[in-house]
């Protein structure tokens, strides 16, 4: 705002006005100071820490060089390995969440009655938080759980299925929790194509799959993207049902466990800082990688009128 | 996929209710081949409804469909091979206005050399060939109604299905657009149904009308019989009969069609022809259009003779050749004209109206009761007039 209102005292009349309009065009007037608490609540809680952790990740605890902690990370297979372990559990996982949810949300895109139940129902399990979600999965998936008690006395195998304290338990709570939300920003996305767009394909002679394809498809491609980068990070970073339900000191030793290791069990916060650091570029390059593809469909409106 | 052309398409009754409301009831109609039907209505009357269902797109809940001697009411919309124009057009925006076109085309599986010079030629039509490679969202509202109407006639269907097309466009250009679907209908020969609200569109462009309200068909006619024997008060309404009020059947009415009535107007004696059948004692509404008012000299020798109504202007509107003015009696009734004659508000007018151009209808019961002009809350001299609250 200085900066914008000091030339103004200084130009001569003529020009005054035309700064004004421009500044006007520009939106930028006195409102923009109701910006500045939102934005020192950013400063202080986000960007500074963040800068903190970053310096803080090259200074390593016994000194060296700027990059050890990094090195250090990546020398050490016990270490390095965990980003693997966790791509291995938040790709899969994430990709599940938005490929089961497209159908289902195809399917319930339109109005009908206990719409807004079945959506209440769906969003339940991200209200319960992984902990309970966990500790549901070791009763029901566990050895001794009602499935797989339900499918021996089926006949259906005869020694219980291994299904909690491993990688796959941790994909099941991930899927149990990061569904709801993909399933839910689906459905708006879906929603938010016009119907008649469908219609005008129908009558031109598309049967469904040729609708869903050539039409939907790649209208929802984008949603279809965010989708997966906002339920891969919250894979990506998956603590709690790793410890839970997983196998934490081997399999799903995912790297927020490294991170949380280094910090609170060894004190070695520079280090800490580094597979932070680590793990934010990583989540940022599927990111990136997840937006070079979404960029070549068709993003814009998605109303019938195409303006 | 069938893209044969019929010789007579036929609903039989066709109903669809949403729960308990019946959007439409009871439609019998004959589309003979290269027809042009306009199906009008005022919102909410069922014209919308009757399209979609013959599209395919809303399952019927009454009644058939057949093509000739296929019964088709049950086949899905893409099995049809009818071409439809949206009111929102429907354009799809990740697709460039030439793939607009394309789409139905490859629907078909038609070989890639027939996709494109069918295109080229749809798109060449509807004089689009500069834009051909961009996307809907970089069209003015004109070009896009064009793809819309070029992706629908490209694939040559059996019949051609209008919502509203024009309802989006300004004054100037859905004029344009008018004459350019009529055009186009005349030169590919293409059998159509066209919804409207519009009158004055449906006069102009339809071989016969259908009007419907609440769902029901109120009458079935060429343009020229709606427009001059429309049989009742609320077909008469769409038609431009601007001046409807209420009287009762005094002297004439043998229940016969087209019989000399007289009618009392709050003690005004009027001679009229009965739009329907009409007995003495029933009441009635009055239909006048604004053309059929005319003017004439106070201390005419004419005004001792039938049909003269005097009034007192209270609005007048330029129009350009004309002028529209509003007039009222001295019972309250509000008359619209249309007049060269330079008039003031306060000026007192004897108008007359020829019988053969004074409509009765039955049953004036049901007639939208005036409400007050804005502006005028006293009531002293009218019935009509109501007290704002």
């Amino acid at each position: 705002m200085s900066t914008a209102s000091r030339p103004m005292a200084r130009v001569g009349k003529p020009t005054g006005p035309l700064l004004r309009h421009r500044l006007a065009d520009r939106g930028i007037n006195a409102r923009l100071l109701l910006l500045v608490p939102g934005l020192v609540f950013i400063v202080m809680l986000f960007v500074y820490p963040f800068l903190y952790g970053l310096t803080l990740s090259f200074q390593p605890m016994d000194g060296g060089g700027p990059f050890d902690s990094y090195r250090r990370f990546f020398e050490d297979s016990f270490q390095s390995s965990t980003i693997w372990k966790t791509l291995k559990l938040a790709i899969p996982s994430a990709l599940f969440n938005v490929l089961a949810s497209v159908p289902i949300a195809y399917r319930l895109r339109g109005k009908f009655r206990g719409k807004r139940f079945l959506t209440t129902v769906l969003v339940i399990p991200i209200t319960l938080g992984t902990v309970l979600t966990a500790e549901g999965l070791l009763n029901f998936l566990g050895p001794a759980g009602w499935f797989n008690r339900a499918l021996m006395s089926a006949g259906v195998i005869n020694e219980p299925l291994p299904l909690i304290n491993n990688y796959w338990g941790v994909f099941f709570s991930i899927v149990i929790s990061g569904f709801p939300f993909a399933f839910l920003l689906i459905l708006s996305y879906l929603s938010g194509i016009d119907p008649s767009l469908e219609r005008a394909a129908s009558t031109l002679g598309a049967d469904w799959k040729e609708r869903f394809r050539r039409i939907t498809l790649p209208l929802l491609a984008p949603g279809l993207a965010t989708t997966f980068c906002l339920t891969f990070v919250l894979a990506f970073s998956v603590f709690p049902s790793a410890i839970l339900v997983g196998d934490p000191t081997n399999t799903t030793r995912v790297i927020s466990i490294a991170a949380y290791q280094a910090a609170i069990e060894q004190y070695d916060w520079s280090f800490a800082s580094a597979i932070a650091m680590i793990m934010g570029v990583i989540e940022i390059a599927v990111i990136g990688l997840v937006q070079l593809w979404r960029s070549q469909f068709y993003v814009g409106s998605t109303g019938g009128k195409g303006a | 996929m069938t893209n044969a052309s019929f010789s007579e398409l036929r609903l039989e009754s066709v109903g669809r209710s949403f729960g308990e409301q019946e959007a439409l009831a009871g439609l019998d109609l004959t589309i003979r081949s290269g027809e042009f039907i306009a199906l009008l209505g005022p919102s909410g009357c069922g014209k919308s409804t009757a399209l979609n269902c013959l599209a395919g797109l809303l399952p019927l809940t009454a009644g058939s469909i057949w093509m000739d001697s296929r019964r088709i009411d049950t086949l899905p919309p893409e099995k049809r091979g009818f071409g439809m124009v949206f009111q929102n057009y429907a354009l799809f925006p990740h697709l460039t206005v030439r793939k607009n076109i394309d789409f139905g085309l490859q629907m078909r599986h038609l070989p890639k050399a027939d996709v494109a010079r069918r295109s080229t030629e749809a798109v060449r039509l509807v004089h689009l060939e500069e834009h051909a490679g961009k996307l809907p969202g970089q069209l003015s509202g004109g070009q896009q109604q064009r793809v819309a109407i070029a992706r629908a006639v490209v694939l040559e269907p059996s019949l051609v299905l209008m919502d509203e097309p024009l309802s989006n466009l300004d004054a100037k250009l859905r004029l344009e657009m008018r004459t350019e679907i009529r055009r186009l209908h005349q030169s590919l020969g293409l059998t159509t149904v066209y919804v409207t609200h519009d009158q004055e569109e449906a006069l102009s462009m339809a071989d016969r009308l259908v009007v419907l309200r609440a769902g029901r068909v109120q009458q079935i006619g060429t343009p020229a019989e709606l427009h001059t024997q429309p049989v009742n008060w609320h077909v008469a309404d769409f038609m431009g009969f601007r001046n409807l009020f209420p009287a009762t059947v005094v002297n004439g009415g043998r229940g016969v069609l087209g019989d000399e009535v007289v009618v009392d107007v709050d003690g005004l004696r009027l001679v009229g022809a009965a739009a329907a059948p009409i007995t003495v004692g029933e009441k009635a509404a009055v239909g006048i259009r604004p053309e059929d008012l005319q003017i004439i000299a106070p201390n005419d020798p004419g005004t001792t003779a039938g049909n003269v109504i005097r009034a007192k202007v209270s609005v007048v509107e330029y129009q350009g050749r004309e002028f529209a003015v509003e007039v009222r009696t001295a019972t309250g009734i509000r008359l619209h004209l249309r007049t060269p004659i330079r008039l003031d508000a306060g000026d007192v007018v004897d108008l007359r109206v020829p019988a053969e151009r004074l409509l009765v209808f039955p049953g004036g019961n049901d007639l939208p009761v005036e409400e007050a002009p804005l502006g005028e809350t006293a009531s002293a001299d009218g019935r009509l007039l109501r007290e704002a609250s």
